[in-house]
């Protein structure tokens, strides 16, 4: 494929995990957010819903270019939608930290236009107990965070020269940790919702369709490989 | 006597026809408008429907007779527009935009409320006929959902004890059940896994407090049907799941009765629901609430023991273990 295709894909693909967060801020801009009876809520299953996503789209390529080897240039996006997962899964535990916890927004801001920074920090020690709270009691907390620690790890990790530096099998072995996070995301889901709310479903059947997808491939390379020894 | 077969004024006189037709017709407009407006903004996600909190679904409302009432807080009140919006219905639906989309297929006349167990005579009444048995107040309440969200609403009724006392429960009743309306046609899309219908109950001491409502209506109108039309219950002092919408029957017992989400989750759903601020649920603490009031963020603050109710009901409770009974 040439360079300049695989250059404007690129853009598409760029403007495509985009469009979630761009909404977002158009909402905000024009209002309809503070319309809302309750945006924090709205947000976080927003930011929740577009992390878990785009970690499945990202889990998709793979599966998807093994369909056709014509398909094969879709390798050189899935960084790209990884760390899209990784913004999203930033974007809501942010969402978390500064709008569930009742950390008091206006005060951090204005001690900063007033040039005292460290008030961003006073802010959230007042608000830190109910979050350690919550790591140690809720276990939807402790998985979703976990998740997002994966997510970091795998981020953090993603530059090529890190990927050298490392050695291709530990980073391999590394990156492998998305199918724990992407699992992780969606106990998170499941446990956060109430008994009886399915929500969750969706997410949950195209993670083991992508999962199912994988395993019968290996399946099948075993199986062709045995029969290739014995002739 | 007030409940005789024939109600004083017929549901046919309340909503003439043609103006009920054009209510329907306004309604299924808006609908359709907003959900052609959802589908070119979003259509993958669904979340379109949500994103016009502001626009009454309903376009035309019917209002109030109400006198005053000593029973109102002062806090900013949720303005109409989100608490029309925004509450939790599951019979339409188990997101919280869900019942002011769906909930308009409900038809509410004409409606009839069994009293039935432990009473001295089983009665079948026309809603409108309770609706006018008292005067109806307005009261200015705090309502706190057990997600940790809260609003202050002015509902419109009287006092469930005043409707208790002419039912006429038998001195061996402890208990009085609320049972919602279930019906397969006009609620479509009945989400998979409840044991509906909803249930929900009061001990008898606690449904004689003058603070549960007997509510019909809210802002001054009679209550939407996602609020819970044509006859709701309030117990400000309780979790909102306490309230049983869109009654059809007042069950007296003596047992406490099964409810829904007790059924569905006892460790997170207690028979009692006070609002109790040193009661966990187990996915988030109830310490503090967001206020959904006119600002455009809700803002977090503490919650307070039975939502500021502890004065008039606490003495209820004199003796009850109520992390126990929670």
């Amino acid at each position: 494929m040439p360079k300049r295709v695989i250059f404007l894909l690129k853009v598409v693909v760029h403007l495509a995990c985009l469009a979630p967060f761009v909404w977002l801020l158009h909402l905000y801009q024009n209002g309809s957010l503070g319309l809302l009876p309750d945006p924090v809520n709205f947000i976080t299953h927003f930011t929740g819903d577009w992390a878990l996503w785009t970690l499945l789209a990202c889990l998709a390529i793979t599966p998807v270019r093994r369909l056709h080897t014509s398909l094969g240039f879709l390798i050189r996006f899935r960084r790209m939608v990884g760390l899209y997962a990784f913004f999203y899964a930033t974007l809501h535990l942010l969402t978390y930290i500064l709008l569930f916890s009742g950390y008091d927004i206006p005060t951090a801001l204005a001690g900063v236009q007033s040039g005292h920074l460290s008030e961003v920090w006073t802010q959230f020690k007042l608000v830190w107990p109910r979050m350690w709270d919550d790591i140690q009691k809720r276990r939807f907390i402790q998985v979703g965070f976990a998740a997002w620690v994966i997510l970091l790890l795998l981020a953090a990790t993603s530059p090529s020269a890190i990927m050298r530096a490392m050695g291709g099998k530990n980073w391999q072995r590394l990156h492998w940790s998305i199918y724990l996070a992407a699992w992780l995301g969606v106990t998170h889901f499941w446990w956060m919702v109430k008994p009886g709310v399915m929500s969750p479903l969706r997410v949950t059947i195209v993670l083991d369709v992508l999962l199912l997808a994988r395993l019968s491939y290996w399946a099948m390379k075993k199986i062709r490989a045995r029969r290739n020894l014995a002739a | 006597m007030l409940f005789r077969k024939e109600p004083d004024i017929r549901s046919s006189e309340i909503t003439p026809e043609g103006a009920f037709k054009k209510h329907s017709q306004d309604r299924r407009q808006f609908l359709a408008s907003a959900a052609a407006l959802g589908a070119g903004a979003f259509a993958a996600t669904g979340f379109a429907g949500m994103l016009n909190p502001a626009t009454k679904v309903f376009a035309d409302t019917q209002k109030l007779q109400t006198v005053s009432s000593q029973y109102n807080v002062t806090e900013t009140q949720t303005p109409e527009a989100k608490a029309t919006a925004y509450n939790n219905y599951y019979e339409f639906g188990t997101d919280k935009s869900a019942p002011a989309r769906n909930a308009h297929t409900l038809q509410t006349r004409p409606w009839t409320v069994q009293v039935d167990g432990m009473v001295a005579k089983p009665l079948t009444l026309d809603v409108d006929s309770i609706m006018k048995y008292r005067p109806l107040e307005s009261r200015v309440y705090r309502h706190r959902c057990v997600e940790a969200w809260s609003m202050v609403i002015p509902w419109d009724g009287y006092s469930l004890s005043e409707f208790i006392k002419f039912c006429n429960p038998l001195p061996s009743a402890k208990y009085v059940q609320f049972i919602t309306d279930l019906n397969k046609k006009q609620m479509p899309d009945l989400p998979f896994g409840f044991s509906f219908p909803y249930s929900e109950g009061l001990r008898l001491d606690e449904a004689m407090n003058p603070l549960a409502l007997l509510t019909f209506g809210c802002y001054g109108n009679v209550l939407p049907n996602q609020n819970g039309a044509p006859i709701r219950i309030v117990t400000p002092w309780k979790y909102g799941f306490k309230n049983g919408k869109a009654i059809v029957k007042f069950h007296f017992t003596d047992k406490q009765p099964h409810t829904l989400w007790n059924d569905m989750a006892p460790d997170e759903y207690g028979f009692y629901a006070n609002v109790n601020p040193t009661v966990d649920h187990p996915r988030w603490s109830q310490a503090h609430e967001r206020r959904i009031d006119s600002s455009p963020f809700p803002k977090t603050i503490p919650t307070l023991p039975f939502n500021g109710y502890a004065d008039q009901v606490a003495g209820i409770y004199n003796g009850m273990n109520l992390k126990k009974f929670y």
